[in-house]
């Protein structure tokens, strides 16, 4: 039986797609049989972050409604074994995205992977409350200001309600942070929320740090997800953060601004 | 930061002012999340009641269900104007 892990925010653009496809891409590697599936119904964008966007046929809700089986909708890696990708529809239909489908299909690809990472959408509408419905923990990546913080705490409040684990009597499932976009000179000028801030605030285990990193950008532009480019200080830090998903403990790196000497305190910008 | 900054006490960072208003809205909407579902409708009820009297503001009546043993404390904080008229 798969392990289903949804990555989830409330707020859009903090990195949920980009983490997903790290995380997915970072199990593949170490050997587990992973499946990344894109919740976003009408906005696929998975297929570009993993560089699979021309070879889309058939997608979730093709194989929800029997247009296709599993297999022919799946795409397989280039890069990675163990690793596949199924695209979100681009149909406008919101309701596409059906109770018993969703079930259907993850209960068939539970019996064939090891690792089930659910991409979910912004905000708290259908398509998110389905990707995180059916998972056995969560990764909440949340960027350290304002309103991604709420909006995570906001997230945390229905994983904490709205999951089947909880609904059949269950305790709600583990969910651990994942701060991404962080930038430790910023922490020590007093200009961003530093981690113990936003660990205190939203008091959850932290999975994971990843600064402000250009190596992001270079990751979706090429299409290969950020965890494989082992030479970027992102690609580390996703690299550690799915080994501690793993069980593994590591401390955290990037996290503190380089020490400038009395020269550069003096005239540095 | 230049020559001159670095003799200057340096100044607070807008980030300590970000926890603080993350704080207080975080712990205002938990506890709204874990109240009782009919929470919402009777402070606007309250609300309306208490304006057949005095003119308060939208954010007059704050209320709050707190857990003690088996015992649910509802907390009912009623702000009134600094000179209520009283509209009889």
């Amino acid at each position: 039986m798969a392990r289903i892990v949804v990555v989830t925010s409330g707020k859009g653009g903090v990195g949920k797609t980009t983490t997903s496809a790290a995380i997915a891409t970072g199990l593949a590697l170490r050997g587990h049989r992973t499946a990344v599936i894109d919740f976003d119904v009408g906005l696929r964008n998975l297929d570009l972050i993993m560089g699979c966007e021309r070879r889309v046929v058939y997608d979730f809700v093709n194989v929800i409604n029997g247009d296709a089986n599993l297999k022919q909708a799946l795409i397989r890696d280039k890069r990675v074994d163990n690793l596949h990708i199924l695209p979100a529809s681009q149909t406008r239909d919101k309701d596409a995205l059906t109770e018993d489908g969703v079930e259907r299909v993850l209960g068939e690809m539970a019996e064939e992977f090891d690792y089930i990472v659910c991409d979910s959408p912004a905000g708290i509408e259908r398509g998110a409350l389905m990707a995180a419905y059916h998972a056995d923990e969560a990764i909440v990546v949340t960027n350290p200001e304002v309103s991604s913080v709420r909006d995570s705490d906001r997230i945390l409040g229905i994983l904490a309600s709205k999951t089947r684990q909880v609904e059949q009597g269950g305790d709600p499932i583990p969910g651990r942070l994942l701060l991404t976009r962080y930038s430790p000179e910023r922490v020590e000028r007093g200009e961003m929320l530093s981690i113990e801030d936003v660990g205190e605030i939203l008091a959850i285990d932290l999975l994971g740090v990843i600064p402000e990193s250009q190596a992001v950008l270079n990751a979706s532009n090429a299409g290969q997800p950020v965890v494989m480019d082992m030479e970027s200080d992102a690609g580390q830090a996703y690299d550690d953060a799915v080994a501690r998903f793993l069980g593994e403990s590591r401390p955290l790196r990037f996290v503190d601004a380089p020490k400038r000497g009395l020269f550069g305190r003096l005239f540095g910008g | 930061m230049g020559i001159f900054d670095y003799f200057r006490q340096p100044k607070k960072g807008s980030a300590g002012v970000a926890k603080e208003r993350l704080q207080i809205i975080v712990a205002r909407e938990r506890a709204a999340r874990s109240g009782p579902d009919y929470l919402p409708a009777m402070q606007q009820e309250l609300l309306q009641v208490i304006r057949k009297y005095v003119e308060v503001d939208d954010d007059a009546v704050q209320m709050n269900v707190d857990r003690e043993g088996d015992c649910e404390v509802l907390e009912l904080n009623i702000t009134l104007p600094d000179h209520e008229e009283s509209r009889g």
